[in-house]
This record gives C-alpha cells, sequence and structure tokens, in this order.
C-alpha cells in the first residue's frame, strides 16, 4: 500500500481452454470469478438468462448494456443477494453456492451500490472501519472490556483505514459523518470501504454516475490505481462509454437479460448488433409500419 | 491546551461514568446515614433496575434500530428464574454470595429466552418485529402467570429473600456501573461498528462481509441478559411479586425512557430513567394521568427530535459548548463595549 507498485501492462486479450478469454497475463492464474449459463427469473419474467463470463486475476471488465437490461440484477447474482435460478458461479474456482451475502464477501468479492448504501450516520473513518470488520482480531470479550488486545486491534484498524482513505484522499474529512459527504467523495468512500474487505474482485456499479468529465477522469486514473497496487480485478457497469473504453480489457454487453456480445472495446464498438441494442436497426420504423 | 483536554473529558463517557459514581456515593451516604426518606429509599432500587433496563434497550432500539416491545418480559424471566434461585439458596447463602448469583443465573436465563424469540423473530424489521416481541412478551406474562411454581396469578411469595435498599444498594450500583460500562465500551469496537452498520443500511452491512443475523442475535441477548439481572434485583426488593406487573406498559414505560433520552444515548438513558422514576412520585395525585403523559411525551418528543431547528439548539446547548461558553474570552467588540 505505502510503496507505489509498477503498473500492471496491458495485454491482449488470449483464450483459456474453456474457450473465455481473459488478458495474457492473468491466463496462467485461476480465474477470479467464472460463471456457467447464470440465470434468474422473477415470476414469469426471466431478469437474466444464460450469462455466462470469465473474470481473470487482474482484469479490468466492464458490464454494459442499455436501460433495464440487467446489469445490477447480475451483481446482486453475484454476491447472493438473489439466488440464481440456474447456473453456477465460481469464485477464485470455489463455489458460492447456498453462501449468504456475508459469506460471498469473505471468499473475496466485494461491491459497491447504484444508489449509494454508506452508514450515513457514521463517521467517515469508521465505515472504513466496518469494511475491516473481518480483519480486525478484536472478540467479544475484548470489545466488552476495552482489554485484551482491545487497543492494539482498535489501533491497527484505524491506520489501516487512515491507509486505505489516502488512496482517495479522504484521510482529512475522516471524522466527518459520511452522510454529509459531497456526492463524489460519497462514491470514493464506497470504494474504499469496499476495498477494506480486501476482496479480490471488485464490483462497481455506475462508479461515474453524477461525476462530471475531469472527475470522471480521475476516477479512471483510481480505478487503474486501485488494480495495480491490489492485484485485484474489477468489474464495473457503466454508462459513460468513455470510461468503459478507456479502462476496460475485455467488455461484456447486455440486452433483455442475455449476453449479446463480448470482447475488447474494439470489437463491442463495431459489433452491429450492439450498435442496433443501442441505437435501434436501420429502418426499424419502416419495417414496423 | 488543558481547556481543549477538559472540553474533550465532558464529551467522553469518563464524565457519565464519574456523575454515576457521585451519584451513588450521594445517595449512599444519605441512606447509611439515615438521612434518607423511607419513600426516597424505596425508589432507589426501583430507579437502579430501571436505568439497567433502559440502557439495555438502548442498545437494541438505539444502536441496533430494532423496535423491541417485549423488554419487560425478559425482566420477568429474569427476575422469576433469579428469585426462584434465590429463594432455594436462602437459607445456607448469605445475600453477599446469593444475590450476584441469582443475578446472574436470572441474566442467563433470560439471554436463553432472548435467543429463542430471537432467533425467529429477528428475521423480521420494522413494525413486525415489534409487533412479535410485544407478543412474546404478554405470552411470557401469560406464561409465568399460569405456572404452579412461580406463584401463579398471586404472584410469588418473596418475603424470605426480601431486602431492604440499605442490602441492596451496593449490588445495584455494580450492576448500573458493569450495565454502563458494557455499553459504552461496546459501542466504541468493532461489534458496536457492525452494529450501528446494520442500522444504518443493512444490504451494505451484509455485502461488507457482517452477519447480520449472528449481531442481532447477540444484541439481543445481551440486551435480554442485563433486563433479567435488573429484574433479579428487582425483585428482591419487594415481598411479593406479580407477573401481571411485567406487562407491555412497563415495556411501552422503557421505551419511552429510552425515547426521552435519546436513541443510543447511554447518558441520556440514565437521565431519563431517573426523571421518568421519580416523576410519578412527585406527581402522586395526578398519578392516575401517568400512562397519558407518558404517550403524550412519547409524541412531543418525536416531533421535537424531527425538527431541525430543535437538533440545532441542543447542539448549542451541550455540555462541551457550555464550558466553552464559560471560559471564552470576551471578544473585542465585547471587551470595547466594556470600556
Amino acid at each position: 500500500m505505502s510503496s507505489p507498485k509498477p503498473r500492471i501492462p496491458d495485454s491482449p486479450l488470449v483464450p483459456y481452454p474453456s474457450g473465455a478469454y481473459v488478458p495474457e497475463r492473468d491466463v496462467k492464474e485461476i480465474p477470479v470469478l467464472e460463471t456457467h449459463h447464470l440465470g434468474i427469473d422473477f415470476g414469469g419474467l426471466t431478469a437474466v438468462d444464460d450469462f455466462s463470463l470469465t473474470i481473470g486475476k487482474t482484469e479490468i471488465a466492464g458490464l454494459i448494456g442499455p436501460n433495464g437490461a440487467g446489469k445490477t440484477t447480475v451483481f446482486n447474482l453475484l454476491t447472493n443477494v438473489y439466488t440464481p435460478t440456474r447456473g453456477s458461479i465460481m469464485i477464485n474456482g470455489f463455489s458460492s453456492a447456498g453462501k449468504t451475502t456475508a459469506q460471498v464477501n469473505k471468499m473475496g468479492i466485494a461491491r459497491t451500490f447504484q444508489n449509494i448504501r454508506l452508514f450515513s450516520n457514521m463517521s467517515v473513518l469508521d465505515n472504513v472501519r466496518v469494511g475491516l470488520h473481518n480483519a480486525t482480531k478484536e472478540n467479544l470479550v475484548a470489545a466488552i472490556t476495552h482489554g485484551f488486545g482491545y487497543r492494539k486491534a482498535e489501533r491497527q484498524s484505524k491506520q489501516a483505514a487512515l491507509d486505505l482513505l489516502n488512496i482517495f484522499a479522504l484521510e482529512q474529512l475522516a471524522d466527518v459523518p459520511a452522510g454529509s459527504l459531497p456526492y463524489g467523495a460519497q462514491r470514493r468512500l464506497e470504494i474504499v470501504r469496499a476495498l477494506a474487505t480486501q476482496p479480490k474482485i471488485l464490483l462497481l456499479d455506475e462508479p461515474a454516475a453524477g461525476m462530471n468529465p475531469s472527475e470522471t477522469q480521475e476516477l479512471m486514473e483510481n480505478i487503474r490505481k486501485i488494480r495495480d497496487t491490489f492485484g485485484i480485478a474489477i468489474m464495473l457497469i457503466e454508462h459513460d462509454m468513455n470510461l468503459v473504453m478507456g479502462i476496460c480489457e475485455g467488455i461484456c454487453v447486455l440486452d433483455y437479460g442475455k449476453i449479446i456480445a463480448k470482447g475488447t472495446p474494439e470489437d463491442i464498438k463495431s459489433n452491429p448488433t450492439v450498435i442496433e441494442a443501442y441505437l435501434g436497426r436501420k429502418g426499424a420504423k419502416k419495417d414496423d409500419a | 491546551m488543558s481547556k481543549l483536554r477538559i472540553r474533550n473529558l465532558l464529551n467522553k463517557n469518563g464524565l457519565t461514568l464519574a456523575a454515576l459514581v457521585i451519584a451513588y456515593a450521594v445517595v449512599g451516604i444519605l441512606v447509611y446515614t439515615n438521612h434518607a426518606s423511607r419513600q426516597m429509599s424505596n425508589m432507589l432500587i426501583s430507579i437502579s433496575a430501571y436505568i439497567v433496563m433502559a440502557v439495555s434497550l438502548n442498545l437494541v432500539v438505539g444502536l441496533l434500530g430494532e423496535l423491541s416491545l417485549g423488554h419487560a418480559g425478559f425482566m420477568s424471566v429474569g427476575l422469576f428464574s433469579g428469585c426462584l434461585l434465590s429463594i432455594a439458596l436462602s437459607g445456607g447463602l448469605p445475600l453477599a454470595l446469593r444475590l450476584p448469583l441469582s443475578m446472574l443465573v436470572g441474566g442467563l436465563v433470560a439471554a436463553v429466552f432472548g435467543f429463542i424469540i430471537g432467533l425467529p423473530a429477528l428475521r423480521l424489521k420494522g413494525d413486525y418485529l415489534a409487533i412479535v416481541t410485544l407478543a412474546c412478551g404478554e405470552i411470557i406474562k401469560n406464561l409465568i402467570t399460569n405456572l404452579k411454581f412461580t406463584g401463579g396469578a398471586l404472584g410469588l411469595n418473596t418475603g424470605s429473600i426480601y431486602s431492604n435498599t440499605k442490602d441492596l444498594l451496593p449490588f445495584a450500583f455494580v450492576l448500573v456501573l458493569i450495565t454502563v460500562i458494557v455499553m459504552m465500551n461496546l459501542k466504541s469496537s468493532r461489534y458496536g461498528r457492525a452494529i450501528m452498520a446494520i442500522r444504518d443500511n443493512r444490504i451494505a452491512a451484509e455485502s461488507t462481509g457482517i452477519n447480520v443475523t449472528y449481531f442481532k442475535l447477540i444484541v439481543f441477548m445481551i440486551a435480554a441478559f442485563f433486563a433479567g439481572a435488573a429484574g433479579c434485583l428487582y425483585g428482591h426488593s419487594f415481598a411479593n411479586v406479580k407477573p401481571a406487573t411485567f406487562d407491555y406498559n412497563m415495556s411501552i414505560e422503557i421505551l419511552v425512557i429510552v425515547v426521552l433520552g435519546g436513541m443510543g444515548s447511554v447518558r441520556g438513558s440514565i437521565i431519563a430513567a431517573i426523571l421518568l422514576q421519580m416523576l410519578p412520585e412527585v406527581l402522586r395525585d395526578f398519578s392516575d394521568f401517568r400512562m397519558l403523559a407518558y404517550s403524550v411525551l412519547l409524541i412531543a418528543i418525536m416531533l421535537l427530535n424531527a425538527s431541525p431547528r430543535f437538533a440545532e439548539l441542543k447542539g448549542r446547548i451541550s455540555l462541551p459548548n457550555l464550558f466553552r461558553f464559560l471560559t471564552r474570552k470576551p471578544s473585542r467588540k465585547e471587551a470595547s463595549a466594556d470600556e
């Protein structure tokens, strides 16, 4: 954390034996996330169907698609907020079937939310310390008596939290209630809190929503920085195409709950199916009439 | 520099503890030198019990953010189990050993009840949990009323273990002190942060790796434990206890104390418990209107707490600000006016 690590170089996508594409540098590692034919039905409505995706150990992946395509549902499936109707999820080679959301977090998935969900009555520092909860060695006896290693554990968690806040230049605001932070800072704090749980993959749900171009630029740098410093994978949902095309190595496009395209930003940009999903088919009006 | 330190101290829990110790010392001197009126010394144990009840319920309502309306139920479970043990032991053991032991057992039995009720009930949220806890409190009351060994509706004859305030006061003091310290410590620990995180946003807490059910149960059990211990102490100050005393009215009474004192504030709960227990004695002539006064009070506090102007006023008259006001140097404007 303290010493800057070298940048992870860009590398082209190459296929796994399974046929999924990941950056070349990750091909010898176990994929951090692997889903097979994942799907969920709400009553008669199929929200997500046949969602198969592989994300390499240090990949930055994008999940895009028109509104209502099921992107956030995919995040909720990956974190077991929803129980999948079909298919399987492997985190770092282990199945997450039957686990609770908290257990999935311990397995290595951390996320942020589209509509910010901070612990708004608690201080910025305490928000991050909640993220450090499972890393803090402090049992109930220590918590009640403030003895038996309480001081050491608290000191360590405070320092770790400040170090993390430092990455996003939030350490000045450590004592401020999280709810009174400006919007952009709240989004950054959510990322810091997610990082505090020491994930292997970070799911960001529209991290650039409501940000101006210069803030988005800064966010892009920060996302890269997180990947390089922690050596983790990042998967993001985003509508800002400059951000997605700028930092994602692999992109997955979702429409009506189904994957309609996968590939590098270049592939996606020129893919006719994607263009159709976003802009409609050429001459569609004429056909309807 | 030292000014800053005093101001910090005023904010901290040390002040609450110091005030508590001083208050009990003063009361103790009055009681043991026979200067306290009979009426006052009779109230001391019940005030102590109410402080413990309110502070422990505050853990559930203020810190965890779940409305529990069955706190009196846990109190009566602790009371009857603790007092039955105390009666059984009253031949052999002196009070100094018997009372702590029966308070511990009463607390543990209440904690077990907290676990049993909490396991299914804590899957519910908000209003539904409140209704279920309310019902559980009533079930406990009816259960105790219909059991043979608890004395039934006539109540448990605790004449053999009845002790006066002089004997009970030290135990009451220690119980209050332990409860207050535990609550304060818990609040500023890994556990307290997790509990408050659940209160602020359950979904976010879950995806941050916090086992919500586990923490809810822990909170419920700790609160039940202290309620049970307080109940056992309370029982020792009467010659006869009826299960019907611990109905939902009592649960609401404790909730009023918590709300009046401020959600999550240990100090507030203590002050409110003392105030609301003394008030009926002071206004004895209007005792019929006591519950009415409680409901009006509850509504008034809710309305006031929702008003930003009241929050601002509260912030302005806080102890640290009072200290700042008293020790401030006269500003230039005022100084020139003096000249």
